[in-house]
């Protein structure tokens, strides 16, 4: 019977040794858009155990290895989306304006097709966000698309940063103030939620740091209680998590950088800051970066003065910029999301493709890994029919870690989950029209309990 | 000397009253010369001219006369296209969604013909700068809830009062009920979205018959006022609808919806034009057989089932195209109405083509609005509505230079361009 056991324990192990696969992958004479080197043209790449091992004119590979012709076609980095909702189970703990000690990692859908249709628009990594309905929300997950498997673990890219969400503005007013009649109602609470609790993590911190100096040498060093909300403030105090702050006015994204100077915090990327552009002085000087849409704004007071020259702004004032999609739709085409930044600003096609692939990766501490083609990296690969800023391009093959999860050629009928039309009930969703987007996806979950109050 | 300060003064003035909304839009003739002129129906002049005189095209062509004092654009390198038309969007209507008291497109009740969108069209709305720039010159405003939301209108992008935004169509629009679920939040069980579905449709058959008598009476009491039926406001709205006059839009977006509304169309013999159908490509033939017009979109949408591929809204256009229906393209939105050329692209990238796509922002809604004599294409006697570009005005990076809507040139600039304008390069930057 032990055995038996730990004969299972072994499978297990095995197993979840195996979770994350990596392949192996020859892209022949593609135009290849490197991002951080130019673009070379008639370029292949080779991915080797998942890395990208070569990028040159005419390489070679075993037999064993899959080979692309990319001839006439396109090959980008795969998209990083810095911002998405996809694969949740479920988005916001709103039962208190601080919630740092939960986490969306454990609430992982590896089944959400969602992720299907975001590889179908060339996207391999997302970052699956808390929502905002608190001014310090759960801390979020970095994860890779990696379609059709049935485990949550898959979907992790293990050795991301750890990140958090924070929340400005009139979401975490809405839920705690007006909807629950606690502190924050205005933008002057929602400071005091982060100085308290700093202060809290801060002093935390200190004594937990007491104890581990004095533990052993005095014997009445007793430990600290253990909360890990804390914790989890104290573990960004330390530098150890990146703050992802949704946030839209100039005045609140001023607000934070404050706090987090007085607390000596400088990791922070602030998410849809509709107005960065207003203070990208300021955000470049502290070197905050922006994670923003192409061109929402109006479907709410907080983002009536907005422009759809936001990106380009802050990009122009040296700001690390990246697009991205809070959006089961919008992330299908983030490279047209991308590319109206050449619309509005007329940024070069470097630049505009930067916003959803080296840029993103800097904003979630990967980009040692991913968001450009060099060797060395993951074999994160995305391949359009032509170039992924034109309004034309379709993509045609999403490869992560050398191995191919969508393929148009091959975009056979159970990349869904469901397959009979008739078992899977039509939706007329609201959320694909911008306008109904008054309550924005980080709102997911919420609508319903503010309707309540 | 005073009288210098005097004009600087008055300048100041003048400069900021225009910097209040955006520069004033100017009329007179025009002559834009050397362009490829995209004409939609009469195929590309290359090198050619067009004159604007009262509003109207006066001459397209290679060799027209251009009259003095014409103000001649030079359009070298660049194309003229049609300004395009948003079949249905709630632009002018609503001017931060999330704030109620600025919302003005639904109004409270079911039944609600006698609600206009024309009424509620602000022309200061800052959605409207903001969409025009981008080359949409004339949009429909569909109110929106209940069974029949109200009558839509339809509006060019300049003009200071409704009446002069107007561009000669008004359709009611009617939610055709249907069992589907409205969104995934959508708690109703099966049995009860039936039952409301059942409820719905016996309502607006009850309506139509309502309607049917009350336009009886009121044609029979032409010739004697006593038999004159009480005033009853929504059945006066319907009249013109009954009387063949006014086309209604049927909002319908789930395959078997969209089968059961075409019968129902016919079986009432309405003038009618299909609005939404999501799932048309599932039946596409049966639309083409019954020869009604549909506007589809937003194209930019994700697919109405998880059991769809991933492309399924990009190219239902393209497949209602082929199948032989008269397509129109919509963004169905307010402040975004500028992205209808980008859902255009999307719809023209799978499966329409350049061509139809274009047609379907243009010509195609000119026709199914009834004002092809006015709108949709670059002829001779028609509205000078139209954009100059640097290329193909689908292509996200194209800039659009030159913008005439009802014979106006009304300047590139919206609130989007002065904050550009202003916060580029901010001053005071860093320093206080």
């Amino acid at each position: 019977m032990k055995n038996n056991i730990l004969f299972f324990l072994c499978l297990c192990l095995a197993f979840v040794g195996t979770a994350q696969t990596t392949g192996n992958i020859l892209i022949k004479n593609g135009t290849v858009l490197t991002i951080t080197n130019g673009t070379l043209t008639e370029t292949d790449v080779l991915i080797k155990d998942g890395k990208i091992k070569s990028i040159g004119k005419d390489l070679s590979a075993g037999d064993d290895t899959e080979t692309v012709d990319a001839t006439g076609l396109f090959v980008m980095p795969g998209i990083i989306d810095a911002h998405s909702h996809i694969a949740l189970d479920v988005v916001n703990e709103a039962t208190s304006p601080s919630t740092a000690e939960v986490w969306v990692g454990d609430a992982l859908d590896p089944l959400d097709v969602g992720i299907y249709r975001a590889l179908a628009g060339g996207v391999t990594i997302s970052h699956a966000m808390h929502g905002s309905a608190n001014a310090i929300g759960g801390q979020c997950e970095t994860i890779k698309h990696r379609y059709g498997t049935f485990d949550p673990e898959e979907l992790r890219m293990v050795g991301a940063p750890r990140t958090i969400k924070f929340a400005l503005g009139e979401n975490p007013m809405r839920v705690h103030g007006e909807g629950r009649g606690i502190l924050p109602r205005t933008r002057m609470g929602i400071e005091q939620v982060f100085r308290a609790e700093f202060s809290k993590g801060q002093r935390y911190m200190e004594a937990w740091d007491t104890y581990n100096k004095t533990k052993g040498k005095v014997t009445t060093a007793t430990a600290p209680k253990y909360d890990r909300r804390l914790e989890t403030m104290a573990d960004i105090l330390r530098g150890d998590i990146i703050i992802h702050c949704h946030s839209y006015r100039a005045d609140e994204i001023l607000m934070l950088m404050n706090v987090l100077k007085d607390f000596g915090v400088n990791r922070i990327t602030y998410q849809h800051v509709n107005e960065g552009f207003k203070v990208a002085p300021e955000l470049a000087e502290f070197g905050a970066s922006a994670s923003v849409f192409a061109d929402w704004w109006a479907y709410k007071f907080e983002v009536y003065y907005s422009t759809a020259y936001n990106a380009a702004i802050l990009t122009k004032n040296g700001v690390v910029t990246s697009i991205n999609s809070d959006s089961g739709e919008l992330i299908r085409h983030l490279y047209h999301e991308a590319a109206k930044t050449q619309r509005y600003g007329s940024l070069s096609d470097e630049e505009a493709l930067s916003l959803i692939t080296i840029n993103p990766a800097k904003q979630l501490g990967i980009d040692k890994r991913v968001g450009s083609i060099e060797e060395g990296k993951e074999g994160d690969i995305a391949i359009f029919n032509a170039h992924p800023l034109s309004i034309y391009a379709i993509p045609q093959m999403t490869i992560i870690d050398g191995l191919v999860y969508f393929d148009i050629k091959k975009d056979a009928n159970d990349m869904r989950v469901d397959i009979n039309p008739e078992e899977a009930e039509p939706m007329f969703m609201m959320e694909s029209k911008a306008h109904d987007h008054a309550n924005d996806a980080c709102m997911e979950g919420v609508s319903e309990q503010l309707h309540k109050h | 000397m005073k009288y210098n300060i005097l004009y600087i003064l008055l300048f100041c003035c003048l400069y900021y009253q225009g910097k209040a909304q955006t520069a004033k839009a100017t009329s007179g003739s025009f002559a834009l010369n050397n362009a490829t002129i995209v004409t939609v129906t009469k195929g590309t002049i290359e090198n050619g001219s067009l004159l604007i005189e009262n509003g109207k095209i006066t001459a397209v062509g290679k060799n027209i006369s251009i009259p003095d004092g014409a103000t001649k654009i030079d359009c070298s390198g660049q194309s003229i296209y049609p300004g395009m038309i948003d079949s249905g969007t709630q632009l002018g209507m609503a001017e931060v969604n999330a704030v109620s008291l600025t919302v003005d497109h639904n109004e409270v009740g079911d039944i609600k013909p006698h609600m206009q969108a024309l009424t509620a069209i602000n022309p200061n709305n800052v959605a409207i700068p903001v969409t025009r720039v981008n080359g949409v010159t004339t949009v429909l405003s569909v109110p929106t809830g209940g069974l029949i939301p109200g009558t839509a209108a339809l509006i060019n992008l300049v003009g200071y009062t409704p009446d002069q935004m107007y561009a000669g169509f008004k359709g009611v629009a009617i939610n055709f009920p249907t069992a589907g679920k409205r969104s995934r939040w959508d708690r109703r069980s099966e049995e009860d979205r039936k039952k409301e579905e059942e409820k719905n449709l016996k309502n607006l058959n009850d309506i139509w018959e309502q309607a049917t008598l009350y336009a009886k009476i009121d044609s029979a009491s032409q010739f004697n006022k006593t038999l004159r039926p009480e005033y009853n406001p929504q059945m006066e709205a319907m009249l013109p609808v009954m009387r063949g006059k006014m086309p209604v839009l049927v909002e319908v977006n789930q395959e078997k919806g969209i089968l059961s509304a075409i019968k129902w169309i016919q079986k009432n013999k309405i003038n009618a034009v299909l609005t939404g159908v999501a799932e048309g490509w599932r039946v596409a033939k049966e639309i083409a057989a019954s020869n009604i017009p549909v506007i589809t979109g937003p194209i930019l949408s994700i697919p109405t089932r998880s059991s769809d591929r991933y492309d399924s809204r990009y190219t239902n256009a393209g497949i209602l195209h082929k199948a032989g229906v008269k397509v129109a393209i919509r963004t169905d939105d307010s402040e975004n109405v500028r992205n209808l050329p980008f859902n255009a692209g999307f719809a023209a990238a799978y499966g329409m083509g350049k061509e139809a796509a274009l047609k379907a922002v243009t010509i195609n809604p000119a026709e199914i609005f009834g004002v092809a004599d006015q709108l949709g294409s670059l002829e001779v006697g028609k509205s000078a509505n139209l954009i100059v570009t640097n290329g193909d005005p689908f292509e996200t990076k194209t800039q659009i230079s030159h913008l005439f809507i009802n014979g106006w040139q009304v300047a590139i600039d919206s609130r989007h361009i002065q904050l550009y304008n202003e916060f580029l390069d901010r001053s005071p930057g860093l320093k206080k």
